[in-house]
């Protein structure tokens, strides 16, 4: 599902991804994980044709990222960070306009997004505004974006990050369904550890801009002796994680 | 194509739904039309067929000029970065807010020459339906333009520049008493910029004289400028700042 060899990025003089390989196969819900600035969005928004990478080589979802980036967006759904609705417009009216991007007519979008939304646990959302969901609906709004057009992969850029524990349990059952039911391989980044033990079949380690170990996560902490990916974490980069996270 | 109608659509629907910002934007050129038009029209300098294509100037310049304002929001909150992963391409998303805006900006224009013919101003049909396709194709320049800057610089920072640029632009178009009245060194300065020609090019087109130069060099000027601010902003649309 994705195949990259070589994959760098050069901002000016920093070397923010330094030549990465990454496959992950169809079916799979593969984490990414690091401290902030570690690489990890950075790669994704390469992988999402959001960002020309300054060089390697790279398949996603089946299409050349360099030569046909349109087929990959045809193909994939991408949930950002931030997330993706401004705050005055009704929730239906951007998913609408979303989906009809995509090439659905009117009618298509409509029931899609009455479908997504049900399935979502947001049913009957359409003509709300973001300001007044909270935070779990919000992300699990985002998804609903990014899954519109039925793509068989689904990039999810940090989708818990700020959610209280029920919230993101939640969130991860959703993802898991995600798989389940539609087949949709996921790849996500975060830096909750214990996200990526609980969620993930295999998990990737991106440090300083390169992939530092990557495996299941039962058998990373078996090779490193470790009980928790933090301590696999802390064996493989000399560092905490979470002081990572705060340099 | 379907994406542009889909696209467009929905950003009218957006801009129809708020009648209020919809007429707020015609407000000042209302204002200079009944208050200051009277004036104009007895002061000698000329009539409301001179006054009229300038007001529409201006109101080009404030409306589309700050059409970008609108895309700050959405680079804010994620919008725009939704819209650029879906299989569409930037001239589109690009098209798809310029042609609202212009659309938006036709409507305003209309009210004022409505309004313009009730206080007293006499132009031919042809000249002013003329004048509107011209003032279209500067509203998409501008509007371009205007996007390009949000893009570019840093958010906050654009409305105040770009509301500051607006008002150099307009006195130096002539758009409020015609750079006939002005010293060399003003009229110098204002041939170099842009809306100087596009302003002669709409009262030349409501007087009637539809062969003159002004209307070719205001035609000239404004598909130049629709042209570069549409390569422009499409650029900006299809990459991100590193």
């Amino acid at each position: 599902m994705i195949h990259v060899r070589g994959l760098t990025k050069t901002f000016g003089t920093v070397e923010a991804v330094r030549g990465i390989d990454v496959d992950v196969s169809a079916g799979e819900i593969v984490g990414f994980l690091g401290p902030n600035g570690a690489g990890k969005t950075t790669t994704l928004r390469m992988l999402t044709t959001l960002l020309r990478p300054t060089s390697g080589a790279a398949t996603v979802a089946g299409a050349d990222l360099f030569a046909d980036p349109v087929a990959v967006r045809r193909r994939i759904g991408y949930v950002a960070q931030g997330g993706a609705f401004g705050p005055f417009t009704p929730v239906g009216n951007e998913l609408v306009l979303q989906a009809r991007l995509y090439g659905l007519s009117r009618a298509e979008a409509r029931a899609r997004v009455t479908s997504l939304l049900t399935a979502l646990d947001l049913a009957g959302a359409e003509e709300r505004t973001t300001v007044t969901l909270s935070g779990g609906q919000k992300r699990r709004l985002d998804i609903a974006m990014g899954l519109l057009h039925r793509p068989t992969l689904l990039f999810l850029d940090e989708p818990t990050t700020g959610l209280d524990p029920q919230s993101r349990a939640n969130l991860w059952d959703h993802i898991r369904r995600l798989r389940e039911r539609d087949g949709v391989t996921v790849f996500l980044t975060t830096h909750y550890l214990e996200e990526a033990d609980a969620l993930c079949d295999r998990v990737l380690i991106i440090d300083h801009g390169r992939i530092v170990a990557e495996g299941d996560p039962e058998r990373l902490k078996a090779e490193h002796g470790a009980r928790t990916l933090d301590e696999v974490f802390l064996a493989v980069t000399g560092r905490e994680l979470r002081e990572g996270a705060a340099a | 194509m379907t994406a542009l109608a889909v696209l467009t659509g929905h950003y009218l629907r957006a801009s129809f739904g708020s009648k209020v910002s919809l007429a707020f934007g015609a407000v000042q050129p209302f204002l200079f039309l009944v208050l200051f038009g009277p004036l104009f029209a007895r002061s000698g300098v000329g009539s409301w067929a001179v006054l009229v294509p300038g007001l529409l100037v201006q109101l080009a310049l404030t409306s589309a000029g700050m059409a970008g304002f609108g895309i700050v929001f959405d680079q804010r909150f994620g919008v725009l970065e939704r819209l650029r992963v879906a299989p569409v391409s930037p001239v589109t998303l690009l098209l798809g807010r310029v042609l609202r805006d212009s659309l938006v900006l036709l409507v305003q224009a209309a009210t004022i020459i409505v309004a313009g013919y009730a206080l007293g101003l006499r132009a031919p049909l042809a000249g002013v339906l003329a004048a509107l396709l011209l003032m279209t194709v500067l509203s998409v320049g501008m509007a371009s333009l205007s996007y390009a800057a949000a893009l570019t610089m840093r958010q906050e920072l654009f409305a105040p520049v770009m509301s500051t640029v607006v008002v150099p632009l307009m006195l130096l178009s002539g758009a409020l008493l015609p750079m006939s009245l002005a010293p060399a060194w003003l009229d110098v300065v204002s041939r170099l910029t842009p809306f100087r020609y596009a302003v002669e090019g709409l009262r030349a087109l409501f007087s009637g004289s539809y062969g003159s130069s002004a209307v070719l060099w205001g035609t000239v000027v404004s598909l130049a400028l629709a042209i570069g601010g549409l390569a422009l902003g499409a650029n900006r649309f299809r990459w991100e700042k590193a």
